[in-house]
């Protein structure tokens, strides 16, 4: 009788066998995760041991510097371009993102919506052929434009490009690749900005514009901040794009329009990988457990920032 | 301070909709006028219409006039969101913005009309709201926590903080109290008597004991059926509305018979 049986049986739930195998489906889920994760980084690691412990005289690719000298320049050209893509994408992504979600009418919000979402399945490669043929040279003569007016800026100085195959097309092929996760993500998050603080806002005399900065955007911080780094994480990792569009030379510059430009981790491994033998393969390895560092840095710092604030978040 | 509210012959829409259906109303200044009436009786619904909160919605709108002190709101060129500087308005449920610091949340309204104010007449000014609303000496100590982190009842009351600090003309308040338990209720309540004195408010209640304990005069609502618009059935002093009413739908309301 359960009568008879000791207290702590008593208070046990019951285990049903749905939830055993939810439980365990989930379990399963979250540990198959862990496990590619590690399995990833160790891969990385025990294969970029060589190119840290090799006599860097003996490695061909990375012609007499150590490997932190060549990798370097590197990791300086991926975050330039990621950042500058950033930049150039992210008040795009918001304004587009508010736009389909507070100011258009509904038909028409539905149509950008899917045109948005369609730029996303577009495949790299397109992206990296159209910059390389089309934009690039579209570009050049603005570059131009830009150095003879604005050559005074660093960023400006020259000398221009005769292709237009710049970090500056470079990173506006990228802004338009991570543009649609950008604006899908903000979309979604506008719109569970909720009603009842909207109104709260007009009704104390907010305009419309008045209303979404009180409103909609602070409530949003935390899923735009998200947004921006799944994009980074994007720009970051595009390897194709970047490979075909960027007349790379793998220097540390800011010059946006110069024909010596930087070039990325994901763009060099592609390029060198052919011609890469014996440990030239462990560098390039090496290159992409930087990468996974760096990236998993920018993500690192980006959920301290959504974190610091998290009383204000609105979630409570 | 305080105004006069006249609403002639006034038609509310949800697109093809009507909603509300010829209501012709005075509402006097420094007053506390209660609307009651079945759900769905379009009580809520004309209280919007009275700081220009209904059109908000897509496809709504109104036939008709609203004049306070003589102005129509509905009239050619009127900003709705000056309109709304005007006439404040607390929620049937707290919503203080959960992103702001209790201090900045009191201010939010002031900051959409000027937009530098010296910092001691910020502090001034929420001090005097806060203990316009009664919260004051519960929050002195932690204005810049999170509004979020207060009680529903202490949400409320810095609801009508916000709402008093931009010295509105008139407070509409839509069920200000059915989320709260009857300790923040009574508070609430008592601050409405308070209020009385330097505003017009029209307060929307589901609660007729209420209606009854807070307001000078009473609007009784009524629709025919689901589909049909809601109207205007009675208008009276309060006493006169739950003591012996005009109108026979009016008893059978406030008695309890149906509703």
């Amino acid at each position: 009788m359960t009568t008879a049986s000791p207290q702590r049986a008593a208070l046990r739930a019951v285990r049903r066998p749905g939830d055993r195998i939810f439980s365990g489906t989930a379990l399963g889920a979250g540990v198959v995760i862990l496990l590619l994760l590690a399995a990833v980084a160790i891969f990385l690691i025990t294969e970029s041991l060589p190119a840290f412990t090799a006599d860097p005289d003996e490695i061909g690719m990375l012609r007499g510097a150590t490997f932190l000298e060549y990798v370097a320049p590197l990791v300086f050209g991926t975050l330039w371009a990621a950042l500058l893509a950033l930049i150039i994408a992210a008040p795009l992504a918001v304004g587009i993102a508010l736009f389909i979600s507070h100011f258009a009418p509904r038909r028409l919000a539905a149509v950008i919506g899917y045109v948005v979402d369609l730029l996303a399945a577009l495949p790299s490669v397109v992206y990296g052929l159209w910059g390389a043929t089309t934009f690039a040279p579209i570009l050049q003569p603005f570059y131009v434009w830009l150095n003879e007016n604005l050559g005074w800026i660093p960023l400006f100085e020259g000398p221009v490009s005769a292709t237009g195959r710049t970090i500056a097309t470079a990173a506006l092929v990228l802004a338009v690749m991570i543009l649609p996760i950008m604006t899908a993500i903000c979309r979604e998050v506008f719109l569970q900005a909720p009603r009842l603080h909207e109104e709260a806002a007009l009704a104390l005399g907010a305009t419309r514009w008045e209303m979404i900065r009180m409103a909609v955007l602070p409530f949003a911080r935390g899923g735009m901040v998200s947004a921006a780094m799944l994009a980074l994480g994007r720009a970051l990792g595009e390897t194709m794009a970047v490979t075909m569009v960027l007349s790379a030379s793998g220097v540390i510059t800011f010059d946006l329009i110069s024909s010596t430009n930087p070039t990325t981790i994901p763009a060099n491994i592609a390029l060198s990988f052919p011609e890469a033998y014996g440990e030239g393969v462990n560098v390039l390895i090496a290159t992409g457990l930087i990468l996974f560092i760096v990236t998993f840095a920018v993500n690192a710092i980006a959920r301290y920032i959504v974190n610091r604030r998290a009383a204000f978040s609105g979630a409570n | 301070m305080s105004k006069r509210i006249q609403v002639n012959d006034l038609n509310v829409f949800y697109g093809k909709f009507k909603a509300v259906e010829g209501i012709s109303m005075t509402i006097e200044p420094r007053s506390v006028t209660a609307f009651i009436g079945p759900s769905g009786c379009g009580k809520s619904t004309f209280l919007r219409t009275l700081n220009r909160m209904h059109e908000v919605i897509p496809g709504a709108y109104v036939e008709g006039e609203v004049l306070v002190d003589g102005d129509n709101l509905y009239g050619e060129g009127v900003d709705p969101v000056l309109v709304r500087r005007q006439v404040g308005m607390v929620f049937q449920r707290p919503n203080p913005f959960p992103t702001m610091s209790i201090r900045d949340n009191v201010l939010a309204g002031v900051k959409l009309n000027n937009t530098r104010m010296a910092k001691s007449d910020a502090d001034a000014l929420v001090e005097k709201s806060l203990q316009g609303a009664n919260l004051w000496n519960e929050v002195k100590d932690r204005l810049n926590l999170p509004g979020s982190g207060l009680s529903g009842g202490q949400q409320q009351r810095l609801c009508i903080a916000r709402a008093i600090a931009v010295s509105p003309e008139v407070i509409l308040m839509d069920e200000p109290c059915s989320a709260l338990d009857p300790i923040s209720t009574l508070a609430i309540e008592d601050l409405i008597e308070d209020l009385k004195r330097e505003y017009t408010i029209v307060i929307v209640t589901h609660n007729m004991q209420q209606a009854s304990r807070v307001s000078d005069k009473t609007a009784f609502f009524n629709i025919a059926g689901t589909g049909k618009p809601g109207k205007l059935i009675e208008y009276a002093d309060t006493t006169k509305i739950f003591s012996n009413p005009d109108v026979q739908a009016t008893e059978d309301y406030v008695s309890g018979r149906f509703g």
